[in-house]
């Protein structure tokens, strides 16, 4: 296990702990299934209403999904000649460019940039690729101070939490929690009004953006032809982080670089549907090259970090089709099973159907076995994948390559076996379906329902309906002819 | 009748088998009653899936490939499951791309199976049916059969034909049950929870019945609702339509 993925599950607390629970996975979901507040917070999230109205706009959207996905695919197919482009020309920009292969990597040369800039405080906008490293907690150990500048982002940490939704980090959290939090950490009296918290956040953070020194984004984009950094946000932080404080550093994975910005503009009409409903977002930054001369704006020194951490192998393998994602939540927003334990229970920075892919990509097959199996196939994401990600075929990979690495439980593996056996075999096959459908039968009783099955898989929420008592087959066998 | 007979091969599926044998006469008697000539391979067992999705591909390729040597020769393939013809439709041709001297059967069967109802309405034209249901009946639209067959208007189609039935759409339809094979015991909480979002949804209609067209769907539908104490019937969209609900 990767000394990442050690960090990620042991749930053990302490600097560079990403996650706030370890254990299993279906403990950790058990757990959200049985917070109120977490459930409550689930059922009022709706963004998956939100994209269905502005997709129904947009009559060509089939052919804009074949579009964005040929051009994430070109992307991908020559990512190296394309990174290389985007380092031209963001270096001839004045760009500095930082490549890391690992998580480790990434910490160790924005440690370093901010040890060279003499910064004292970092603030950051959202950036998924961060969580992957534990940054903040890594900027911390350097005695930096850091502060999350995206509402969704600032109340987790002050929660000391993890985000559970790649653009709505607290998604799992209520107004009544934000009221609390800001109360516990502000010193202000409690209030609930979602206006009167927002304008207390913004209070607070504006602070921030004058007296921060770094600023951290992430990058939704990279456009190899112009060597420009794309931010989507809406609450204009990011544009802030990006051009108040000396030095902006953007970090993001190497699979985001997109060749030109006309392709950047086709693949936004459905990010931003995707993601939130929106039409375009509030704000979409191209942040290229730092402060020139005669410009009004920006910061002195601006680097871009380009992660690796697991990419390139995904690149080299059958999960390629993974790395075209933008990013837009939209697999999860549709997902019953996400919908339902929420985020945290996936226990890494991705969750829901693309976490459940990208996870056992990036930290390793045997440290997510449940992942890829945690998902009932039902393909409401793979419908909306607005770069059209197979993602239950991906997943169904995931649990060939588990059963061909054996890291499935024995009980299972022997269940199929035995039972493909018998499959295979007509003659005997019938004789086994006889019997169980007349046992079955019998277990029933008047109620017609099982109540208890070994295991308890099936049976602990739900009762089985007993069969009929007699096999198809049987039957015509000896239908009236 | 000026038309020869279609001739139907009947895929029963593992479950309608095992589990209600009722749901395979329902639908020899659709299949009847719309002028077919149905055979019934004998040595059928199933398609595979349960393996395929469990990723055990070896399994799944030695299932997929009996149930085409075994219905290779039919007409038409009929599968009262949007999951079964969904798995043999638009999974058989990747599973079994490494058996390229079995392709011209593979092609051939699986460019002829189609779901129950949407052959009934799309090739055999099937305008009247038998059943009666006095009652109100909400469809639940299984996953596979919605997203990999297509099937949505078809069993609604043919439903408006059964006397004295009302439908009553549920808010929201294409919502997955939970089931999802083996998920259904491996994470068992988490699919009984699903379940009854949709229960919910199925009772917020005040249905007499939830109407569907699938095995899995209909166990974890209806052992969920027997759970819950509830009274709402679950049955197979064959039943209601052949008019053999009860045994």
């Amino acid at each position: 296990m990767t000394e990442a993925a050690q960090e990620a599950f042991s749930g053990t607390g302490g600097p560079g702990t990403a996650r706030p629970q370890g254990g299993t996975f279906s403990g950790r979901a058990h757990d959200k299934l049985h917070d109120a507040k977490v459930q409550r917070a689930m059922r009022n999230f709706n963004l998956a209403a939100a994209r269905s109205r502005a997709m129904a706009e947009l009559p060509e959207l089939e052919d804009i999904r074949t579009a964005a996905a040929a051009i994430r695919d070109t992307a991908l197919a020559d990512l190296d000649v394309w990174l290389e482009r985007f380092e031209t020309e963001a270096t001839r920009r004045g760009v500095k460019v930082h490549w890391a292969e690992t998580h480790a990597d990434v910490n160790r040369i924005v440690a370093a940039i901010a040890r060279e800039a003499g910064v004292r405080k970092v603030i950051k906008s959202k950036s998924m690729v961060s969580e992957e490293s534990h940054l903040n907690a890594a900027l911390e150990a350097e005695g930096l101070e850091v502060v999350e500048t995206d509402l969704g982002e600032y109340i987790i940490q002050l929660a000391g939490e993890t985000p559970s939704h790649i653009i709505a980090p607290a998604i799992h959290k209520t107004r009544e929690d934000v009221a609390d939090l800001f109360h516990q950490h502000h010193g202000t009296p409690r209030k609930t009004g979602i206006p009167e918290l927002t304008m207390e956040a913004r209070a607070v953070l504006r602070g921030h953006f004058l007296s921060g020194d770094m600023g951290i984004s992430g990058g939704n984009f990279l456009v190899a032809e112009t060597g420009s950094v794309v931010l989507v946000t809406n609450e204009g932080n990011g544009r802030m982080v990006s051009t108040m404080p000396r030095v902006h550093v953007a970090i993001t994975g190497i699979e985001k670089v997109i060749p030109t910005l006309e392709d950047v503009a086709c693949v936004l009409r459905v990010l931003t549907r995707s993601a939130t409903g929106q039409s375009i977002s509030n704000y979409v930054t191209l942040a290229t090259g730092p402060k020139g001369a005669g410009d009004a704006d920006g910061p002195e020194e601006m680097h871009v970090v380009l992660v690796d951490a697991g990419r390139s192998t995904v690149l080299g393998s059958d999960m390629r089709e993974a790395l075209r994602c933008i990013r837009c939540g939209a697999c999860m927003n549709h997902c019953p099973v996400y919908q339902n334990i929420g985020g945290h229970a996936y226990g890494w920075v991705y969750p829901g159907p693309i976490g459940s892919v990208l996870t056992p990509s990036y930290i390793g097959l045997e440290n997510a076995v449940d992942l890829p199996n945690a998902a009932t196939l039902c393909n409401q994401c793979g419908v909306v994948c607005p770069v059209r990600i197979p993602l239950p075929d991906l997943m169904r990979k995931l649990r060939e390559k588990q059963v061909e690495a054996g890291l499935r439980p024995r009980w299972e593996r022997a269940g199929l076996r035995v039972w493909s056996w018998f499959a295979q075999r007509p003659a005997l096959y019938a004789l086994a379906t006889r019997l169980a459908a007349r046992v079955g039968r019998l277990l029933g009783g008047k109620r017609r329902a099982i109540g208890r099955l070994p295991g308890g898989g099936w049976t602990g929420e739900r009762d089985f309906p007993a069969p009929q008592g007699r096999t198809f087959r049987e039957l015509y066998a000896r239908r009236p002819r | 009748m000026a038309h020869p007979p279609l001739r139907v091969g009947l895929f029963v599926t593992c479950l309608v088998d095992l589990m209600r044998p009722r749901i395979g006469f329902a639908a020899l008697k659709l299949l009847k009653g719309a002028g077919c000539e149905v055979v019934v391979p004998e040595g059928q067992t199933c398609c595979g899936q349960p393996a395929y999705n469990s990723g055990d591909r070896r399994a799944a390729q030695a299932l997929a490939r009996k149930m085409v040597r075994e219905f290779e020769s039919c007409e038409h393939v009929v599968v009262p499951s949007g999951s079964c013809s969904g798995m043999i439709r638009a999974h058989y041709p990747e599973l079994l791309a490494e058996f390229p001297e079995e392709r011209a059967a593979l092609d051939r069967v699986v460019a002829r199976t189609r779901e129950l109802t949407d052959f009934l309405v799309n090739v055999a034209g099937l305008t009247t049916v038998p059943g009666q249901f006095a009652g109100t009946v909400t469809y639940h639209d299984s996953c596979s059969g919605l997203r990999e067959m297509g099937v949505k208007s078809q069993p609604r189609a043919l439903l408006a034909g059964v006397r004295g039935l009302t439908l009553k759409e549920m808010a929201t339809p294409e919502y997955c049950c939970g089931f999802g094979g083996t998920f259904a015991v491996k994470y068992g909480e988490i699919s009984a929870r699903i379940a009854d979002r949709k229960c919910d949804d199925v009772a917020a209609t005040q249905a007499d019945a939830v109407v569907l067209g699938d095995l899995g769907c209909m166990l974890n539908i209806e052992g969920r609702i027997l759970r819950r104490g509830e009274s709402t019937r679950v049955y197979h969209v064959a039943e209601v339509l052949a008019g053999v609900e009860d045994d």
